[in-house]
């Protein structure tokens, strides 16, 4: 496993006290919706491990974020377990529904396998009316609203979700940074590069497939729960069918590439609609729809990728400024593990 | 000599630092979002997304209170009316509400929509107690949760005061009735078979057969071939639009002729429309639901002098809309209601005198509701508006009649 770069270490630092000292600058209600913009942005880290890493498509992560809000919801509510404790349950449950559908995926790729999952986007909110006496039907679950415990009494409760909610976030992206920059995250980017040649090499497509479906569905299942307890309510509407879509904007439009991007991801999720509303609030979706095209034909990388281009060019490195996935089909030969992607 | 000079003393600023605290309290204690000029409300309604068509209620609230405010506002104060995109999801909402609390500091919030939306917002408003008003959702829910939600109010007529209207109805039109019941199966289907049952009282023993439906079913022509070998030859249909019209389009199909009755919920043109051209005329004609508000495209208001305001105001502030939309229509008279409560409140608006409003209101001139309806709450009672008129659907058409049945006699006997 290679080393963390310095200048990342000093970027990622510089980033965790942004995120540290924010809520101490912003009034309680941006502090609120910078913690949906974590929980975004850890579903959108798995969808980069699954899209960005391994090449696979899911059109259907809203289906395992309902699952990891809703394995929240009932425990917390019909067991009374702690939210915190709620949440490794959450992940588990969804890495092994992940896998289940992963092995499902190998059989399928490209527009298939987006159809596939697509259905299970469609399927799950019908299934969670369907057992309403755990499921609350319809009506959903209401929840407490997540309180500081009383040594923290000062905290108001918005900047304390917001601090466990990003402390958790933090934990994840630095797992997965090293998760990613070791043998695992070869394997995953040989597999999408050069299927054929990383065989050769002698990884193990079923395993690495299979396994990164389970693993972005875990970190699905999180976000799931995270949105629960901000919400402090579940039912179907909260992981309604357009979920999943805006999921893989945010994912495209952050960057596809980098972890970076799953950060800018998440903003885009959450403050796009905003912003278009405030642009025009008769027609919200139009002016969402212009944004998307505008950023993906002036950044095609996406908004990271975009600015870690020209942070290097900046700095005079040599830039490869063709998406990883043109340069597979251009080299065909090429094997990642050799090739940095990002 | 000195004690009682240094008690003296003492007492003085005990009584100035009371002064202070007093008059430092007193602006502290005036509300947010109120000024001797500006109310500010706030609301959320899906402006994007697959329920987008309510945007239609937001734009006309919008226009009435643009009216109101060029004839003076109320109690010379304008309203200033802050509106939200939620998309219809629950999320959405609990951040626009903080945002309209929190940063635009809102008096009350006005005409949320959605079940679910409300369910989410209603724990948040209420333990910062700020008014949740005339929410756009008929879900029994409100007026049920007074005691834990006091400053929450509904406005529609609830599901069960409608299945109460329905069997009013039965038991006049066909006394003799064998009921067959079709719901779906959640708080929306149970509160209208709670409703149903309420309202027949002793009657309930002539509901021969009721049939569940999952909202994951297929389709329903399985229940419907059950109801129709258990004799009943009165139906009600309890279903959300797809359902609906399954259920229609089965009847028709099993050739059964049986008195049907469609939740309000269901009972579009679209809905009905879509029904009639898969199962034939037959399966809609005779269909009977409700109605409260005034039906813009009914030739009968034409001259009528609310409707005549509802088109002066749409034409200056919304050009360009299709007045014959009637969302537009109960958007006005939802604005109507929240500007009679902003006038019961008085000069001296407070949130306190709001939640008074709440439990104490009767407004029976809402110029876009039929006539005679009247909303009313006591301390113990929030099914504010409980009287609906019939309407038939016969060759593509609804046709109202009788006059205004109320559920609330029922009501307060189910309390006891």
């Amino acid at each position: 496993m290679s080393r963390p770069r310095p200048d990342r270490i000093i970027a990622f630092g510089i980033v965790a006290i942004v995120i540290a000292v924010l809520p101490l600058l912003l009034p309680s209600y941006l502090s609120f919706e910078l913690t949906y913009v974590a929980a975004y942005a850890i579903a959108i880290l798995g969808l980069t491990i699954l899209t960005g890493y391994n090449g696979q498509i899911s059109l259907g992560h809203g289906a395992f974020l309902a699952v990891g809000g809703y394995t929240l919801a009932i425990l917390a509510t019909r067991a009374g377990v702690p939210y915190w404790c709620t949440i490794p349950v959450a992940a588990l449950i969804c890495f092994v529904i992940g896998i289940g559908i992963g092995l499902a995926a190998l059989r399928l790729e490209g527009a298939y396998l987006a159809l596939a999952t697509f259905a299970l986007a469609v399927s799950v909110p019908s299934l969670l009316k369907r057992f309403s006496s755990f499921t609350g039907g319809s009506g959903g679950l209401i929840l407490t609203p997540a309180s500081p415990p009383a040594i923290f009494h000062d905290v108001d409760s918005e900047r304390w979700l917001y601090y466990c909610v990003w402390a958790l976030a933090g934990a994840i992206f630095i797992a997965t940074s090293y998760l990613l920059r070791g043998r695992l995250g070869r394997a995953l980017r040989a597999l999408r590069d050069n299927h054929t040649a990383a065989v050769s090499f002698g990884i193990n497509p079923y395993y690495y497939k299979t396994l990164a479906f389970g693993w972005s569905a875990a970190y699905a299942g999180v976000a799931g729960a995270i949105v629960a307890v901000a919400t402090a309510f579940v039912s179907p509407d909260v992981y309604n069918l357009t979920l999943s879509t805006t999921l893989l904007i945010g994912l495209v439009l952050g960057g596809i590439e980098t972890m970076w991007g799953a950060l800018a991801g998440g903003l885009v999720v959450e403050f796009l609609p905003l912003w278009a509303q405030k642009i025009n609030s008769g027609a919200p979706a139009i002016v969402q729809g212009v944004a998307l095209i505008v950023v993906m034909l002036v950044m095609p990388s996406g908004i990271a990728g975009t600015i870690l281009r020209f942070l290097r060019a900046r700095r005079g490195h040599d830039v490869d400024t063709t998406p990883p996935a043109v340069r597979a089909e251009a080299v065909p030969l090429s094997v990642s593990a050799s090739v940095p992607s990002d | 000599m000195a004690s009682v000079r240094s008690l003296s003393t003492g007492l003085f600023t005990a009584l100035y630092a009371v002064a202070l605290v007093g008059g430092l309290a007193l602006p502290a204690s005036a509300e947010d979002g109120v000024t001797d000029t500006e109310v500010v409300l706030g609301g959320t309604h899906p402006l994007s997304g697959p329920a987008a068509a309510y945007a239609a209620l937001a734009k006309a609230e919008e226009a009435y209170f643009s009216y109101v405010n060029d004839h003076g506002g109320v109690n010379g104060r304008k309203i200033t009316y802050k509106d939200m995109d939620d998309a219809y999801t629950p999320p959405q909402t609990v951040q626009d509400v903080r945002q309209l609390v929190e940063q635009d500091k809102v008096f009350a919030m006005f005409n949320t929509l959605g079940t679910a939306c409300n369910l989410a917002i209603r724990p948040y408003l209420n333990q910062k107690q700020i008014p949740q008003l005339f929410i756009a959702t008929g879900a029994t829910a409100w007026a049920r949760g007074y005691k834990d939600y006091p400053y929450t109010i509904g406005w529609m007529p609830d599901y069960q005061s409608e299945a109460i209207i329905y069997a009013q109805n039965v038991l006049k039109d066909k006394p003799n009735a064998k009921i067959g019941i079709i719901y779906q199966n959640d708080d929306f289907g149970n509160d209208y078979v709670t409703g149903l049952k309420t309202g027949l009282g002793s009657h309930a023993s002539q509901i021969v057969k009721e049939a569940s439906y999952e909202v994951t079913d297929p389709d329903v022509s399985s229940q419907i071939s059950n109801l129709k070998a258990s004799g009943a030859d009165t139906l009600f249909i309890f279903a959300t639009p797809k359902f609906a019209v399954q259920s229609l389009v089965a009847v028709a199909q099993a050739s059964w002729k049986p008195r049907e009755y469609l939740t309000n919920v269901s009972a579009s043109e679209s809905v009905l429309g879509a029904a009639t051209k898969a199962g034939g005329a037959a399966a809609t004609d005779g269909v009977i639901t409700t109605l409260y508000g005034k039906d813009p495209k009914d030739p009968k208001w034409a001259n009528d002098a609310g409707m005549k305001l509802y088109k002066d105001i749409m034409t200056k502030y919304v050009p360009g809309a299709d007045i014959t939309n009637g969302f537009y229509a109960i958007g006005i008279a939802y604005a109507y209601t929240m500007v009679d409560a902003l006038k019961v409140a008085g000069k001296d608006l407070t949130r306190a005198k709001m939640l008074d409003v709440i439990n104490h209101f009767t407004e029976s001139d809402n110029p876009l509701l039929l006539p005679g309806i009247t909303l009313k709450t006591t301390p113990t009672n929030h099914f504010i508006m409980t009287q609906e008129q019939l309407q038939t659907y016969q060759s593509g058409q609804f046709h109202a009649s009788g006059g205004l049945i109320d559920a609330r006699p029922f009501i307060k006997e189910e309390k006891s």
